[in-house]
């Protein structure tokens, strides 16, 4: 069984305007020890995915079904939710200032976290244990900067004590938000060699939420490509960037500046993502799409086995090999009813 | 076409370029104030029709040096050399017309549209401030712009908030081109928005450029970006270039260490190559621009430091077998192919961790 295992997850959100639907129909798993990338563009429902399974999107209309290790947590109570988050999920956000209280000493907000799931630790014992996490992390002279403010450390330093926090406890699972979005890259280097080292000695399962397709290359051992609040493709890390069967994949791919050739037009995706209010049952990403046909604009298509391989799951309705969607591209491109791009 | 300019003469010309902002102390009795070197004596030229690239990371003054070209701020010493015409001592009044010859596209296209303001106006703004058309003409004119950069004319009327992120970007960018501007600093155009709309904005920047002859500094923190769009590059650090290429020769043959340790931090989007890489993982941050360090500024996170690197300043020039086009202020640059996961600094400034890699 999975560490991890989340079914068809539903969510959405009543506003003015109407329901959002942020995340329809969301299925992954986590084992122990992987890393699983979840990759998408801003308002994909990537984060609200991982939230509402943490139990942190408040007002939500949420369904669905979401295992860690044998719990439900869509269907937990409160007290056995915040046991596992902290003691068995731990969680780093896009921005450690605003996840840090600037009034309290970073080694008390430890030591808080430590004592918040175990009285019977003391205040003394934690402390260390907060000063041993703070070198863990690769925080120089940590019996000294435990006792500064959030305000003191610079952004990498923050993101590495976020860590220090959330690994306080041990989990065996560890929701990152794009972790490094806010940071420079060669600090971005620095905090995701800290988290690749910490799940080597550790086992650690880790969520990545990521836009940055350089960090998934890099990092991840599966991957879930979103758009528009759903899986369009999942599959192994080598798989989605060099067999991948998704038009989004490929277009996202596309978008990107190779390194080596200079000052060619790039490739991007036509168009832009589409609202999340009142979503046809159709292919979200049909209009944007260069192969779509009829069908898609009908049907929205399920996530199935390319060519019967388990591992490689694609929602489109397009023929599995690269030769046949080729054929397929130029039948739509000579026939009519799609949109040119 | 152009007015009195040399030969031979770049169209910018920056010479030694500093600008110092004052940090008042918190202590009223204590009024002596520091000074934040945001750009600390930059020398650069660029020429007409090429796009010069400028990476750096936070604070390294990128933004500045491009407020300092565009005249919105006062420069603490230095020139700029704008078509043979010194153009730093200007003042307002002499300065309005050379702002139509230099424009900027900023980073946020929520921040730098007035959103209670319809498109068309923002627009056609340059116009009314420089009173040249008006009317009909400024609105077919303002429409013009709008189909140039892929808006819809029809949308003249709208607010800010109907349009997306990458939209708001192309109102920027038709803005900053109403007046037919012969420089365009670009200050992280992209950076703001998702890849697939960035690579929109990338390809109609490149479009334009083509188009209408323009030059750009663009300035990104996103090194693929740069390499994508720029002839030269320069990188920056702690308010001064560390190197300058030609894009492919600073890739190729890297001579600076800083520069070496941010293209080893780029991840690559291709599974093979971040297998395969070797990483540089520079210890600490980049230190506080009120207090650079001394020598080279890069010495207190550079694998190659010596005693030398704390006590000389390195100049900006060819090194090694160079020819004149790439310049590196290192005074150990690298040599082709030189591996610098295995150097080890032969000094230890106080407080100064020297883990300079991880092994992958």
């Amino acid at each position: 069984m999975a560490l991890l295992e989340v079914d068809d997850l539903h969510v959405s959100f009543q506003t003015p305007d109407g329901v959002v639907e942020a995340v329809r129909g969301l299925s992954f798993e986590v084992d122990d020890g992987q890393t699983l990338a979840i990759v998408g563009e801003s308002g994909s429902g990537k984060s609200v995915a991982t939230q509402t399974i943490t139990g942190l999107t408040r007002g939500a209309t949420v369904s669905g079904r979401a295992r860690f290790k044998g719990t439900d947590l869509l269907h937990c109570s409160t007290e056995q939710l915040r046991q596992i988050r902290g003691a068995g999920i731990g969680m780093i956000f896009q921005d450690p200032l605003s996840s840090l209280h600037p009034y309290y000493r970073v080694g008390w907000q430890i030591v808080e976290m430590i004592r918040a799931h175990d009285r019977t630790v003391t205040k003394a014992q934690a402390r260390r244990r907060a000063v041993e996490l703070l070198g863990l992390v690769g925080i120089p002279a940590p019996e000294n900067r435990v006792d500064d403010y959030p305000h003191q450390f610079s952004g990498g330093m923050r993101q590495r004590v976020m860590i220090a926090m959330a690994m306080a406890l041990n989990p065996a699972l560890l929701i990152a938000d794009e972790p490094t979005t806010a940071l420079d890259v060669t600090v971005q280097e620095q905090v995701l060699s800290v988290m690749g080292r910490l799940q080597e000695e550790f086992g650690t399962a880790i969520v990545l939420i990521t836009h940055d397709l350089g960090i998934v290359a890099e990092l991840s051992d599966e991957v879930v490509v979103m758009y528009a609040g759903t899986a369009m493709e999942r599959a192994s890390r080598r798989t989605i960037f060099y067999e991948h069967h998704h038009p989004y994949t490929e277009g996202l791919l596309g978008s990107l500046p190779r390194t080596g050739g200079t000052r060619e037009r790039l490739t991007p995706i036509p168009g832009l993502p589409p609202s999340l209010i009142g979503l046809p049952d159709a292919c979200p990403f049909a209009p944007r799409c260069g192969y779509a046909w009829s069908r898609c604009h009908e049907q929205a298509p399920p996530l199935s086995p390319v060519y019967s391989d388990p591992h490689h799951l694609s929602a489109c309705w397009l023929p599995g090999q690269r030769d046949e969607r080729a054929q397929a591209r130029r039948r739509t491109q000579t026939g009519s009813g799609v949109r040119a791009a | 076409m152009t007015t009195g300019v040399q030969p031979g003469e770049p169209m910018l010309r920056l010479q030694e370029v500093r600008k110092h902002f004052p940090v008042r102390s918190a202590h009223l009795l204590e009024r002596t104030t520091e000074q934040v070197h945001a750009v600390d004596g930059v020398s650069l030229t660029v020429s007409r029709g090429e796009t010069l690239g400028l990476v750096g990371e936070t604070g390294c003054g990128k933004s500045t040096l491009a407020r300092c070209i565009a005249g919105l701020v006062g420069l603490t010493s230095g020139q700029i050399w704008f078509e043979g015409r010194r153009i730093d001592s200007l003042s307002t009044r002499q300065m309005r017309p050379l702002r139509r010859d230099i424009q900027v596209v900023f980073q946020d296209p929520y921040g730098s549209l007035n959103p209670r303001r319809r498109v068309g106006s923002i627009i056609g703004d340059p116009f009314a401030v420089h009173g040249l058309v008006s009317g009909t003409a400024r609105r077919r004119a303002v429409q013009d712009l709008m189909e140039m950069v892929g808006l819809n004319p029809e949308h003249y009327n709208r607010f800010p908030a109907e349009f997306s992120g990458g939209q708001r970007q192309r109102i920027g960018v038709a803005r900053a081109l109403a007046l037919h501007p012969k420089l365009v600093i670009c200050d992280e155009p992209v950076s703001a928005l998702d890849v697939s709309i960035q690579a929109q904005i990338i390809n109609l920047l490149l479009d334009l450029q083509s188009e209408l002859g323009l030059t750009y500094v663009f300035i990104s923190h996103d090194l693929s970006v740069v390499r994508h769009v720029s002839d030269r590059i320069a990188v920056m650090y702690l308010g001064r270039i560390a190197e300058v290429a030609p894009s492919d020769e600073l890739f190729d043959r890297t001579r600076h260490p800083y520069t070496r340790a941010l293209l080893s931090a780029l991840p690559a989007p291709d599974p093979d190559l971040a297998d395969s890489r070797s990483r540089i993982v520079l210890s600490g941050d980049v230190p506080s621009p009120v207090h650079p360090p001394s020598g080279c500024r890069f010495h207190p996170r550079c694998p190659k430091a010596t005693r030398e690197c704390t006590e000389v300043e390195p100049d900006l020039a060819p090194v090694l077998d160079d020819g004149a086009e790439h310049l590196a202020a290192c005074l150990h640059p690298l040599e082709v192919g030189e591996d610098l996961t295995r150097a080890r600094p032969s000094v230890h400034p106080a407080g100064r961790t020297v883990t300079t890699e991880v092994p992958t």
